[in-house]
């Protein structure tokens, strides 16, 4: 595997996290449905969703929370590791519109010899609004350790 | 090529992520503006007697082809969640599981008693997940879940019950691999 890999050095607070744009479709709520087990109808079932007042079908807010999770992945790359991850749900999105997912460096420390970096991140829709806020912890690899 | 530090980790080896015993797991707590500890309508001292009861633990085998339907489910290419070929030069020696690949392996949820009646609407409020441990094929988790948390506030539309659920992922060594706290919304 050879993705580029980030170290705890290369970081300071306010970094950007590179963004991550998805493209959800109804049929990627179905998938997301089978392989989650999450079955509820307002995932996929349109006159369900409506008669539940709801606009039409929308994203399971556990696929937005897989997501962020692959935001955090991405950027701890594979000799990272993602320690905490946290998603509040506070608006709704639809199928057929993009989201994507952001984030910066909040916080970087040494803590039991372990190298973290505090992230807040978020997911927004097209408005730019940011419909799920979270925050996540990744260890990652030092430049700087002995040996 | 700079060292690992704290995060080396040969293939097939734990992560070994230090757990302080001094400071017991305390995850990011989730806050909800307009929370006050007044009089409850229905998280009452009777209700919160609730906090602590478990599920029914189930354990369940992790499927490499599990691992990869959720992976295509969520359009994460990354080989490590994909492809065994690659993920075997890797640190952990074969593909892991995302991290929301937890959810997949749901445990009973302990039923929640309030006298709220019938007509309740439910949300989803959100998860906090700590990962201590990688999920690989062929692990078999134990999953339990257990009640961590019942609280009310004043919302626009009334009393608002937030009942927080604490799930545990433990692997076949007895290894926490991950715990999720999530928290449902009752209004």
């Amino acid at each position: 595997m050879t993705r580029k890999q980030i170290y705890f050095e290369d970081l300071e607070p306010g970094a950007e996290i590179a963004p991550l744009e998805k493209h959800p479709t109804t049929q990627q709520l179905v998938k997301y449905a089978g392989a989650s087990g999450d079955f509820y109808q307002i995932h996929y079932d349109k006159d369900f969703a409506l008669k539940n007042h709801l606009p039409g079908v929308i994203l399971h807010g556990a696929l937005k929370n897989a997501f962020l999770g692959q935001l955090m992945t991405d950027f701890a790359g594979d000799r990272g590791w993602l320690r905490k991850l946290s998603v509040q749900y506070r608006g709704m999105d639809q199928p057929g519109t993009p989201v994507v997912c952001k984030g910066r460096v909040v916080k970087k420390y040494v803590e039991q010899g372990h190298h973290l970096v505090d992230c807040e991140i978020w997911l927004e829709n097209a408005k730019g609004e940011k419909t799920t806020p979270g925050s996540a912890t990744v260890m990652l690899p030092s430049r700087g350790a002995a040996g | 090529m700079g060292e690992l530090g704290s995060c080396e980790n040969r293939a097939g080896r734990a992560l070994k992520i230090n757990r302080s015993p001094a400071r017991p797991v305390r995850l990011a707590a989730t806050t909800y503006a307009g929370y006050k500890n007044m009089a409850n309508k229905y998280v009452t001292d009777e209700a919160r007697k609730q906090i602590g009861k478990a599920g029914e633990p189930r354990t369940v085998e992790v499927e490499r082809g599990a691992i990869r339907r959720f992976a295509e489910a969520i359009g994460d290419p990354n080989p490590i969640f994909n492809s065994d070929r690659e993920a075997r030069q890797g640190r952990f020696g074969g593909m892991i599981a995302p991290p929301t690949f937890c959810r997949s392996l749901a445990a009973a949820i302990p039923d929640v008693k309030l006298e709220m009646g019938e007509s309740f609407r439910g949300l989803d409020g959100g998860s906090d997940w700590e990962y201590f441990e990688p999920i690989r094929a062929g692990d078999r988790i134990t999953v339990q879940t257990k009640i961590a948390d019942l609280r009310e506030s004043a919302g626009k539309l009334g009393p608002m019950v937030f009942i927080t659920t604490e799930t545990s992922y433990t692997n076949q060594f007895g290894q926490v691999c991950a715990i999720q706290r999530a928290t449902a919304i009752r209004y």
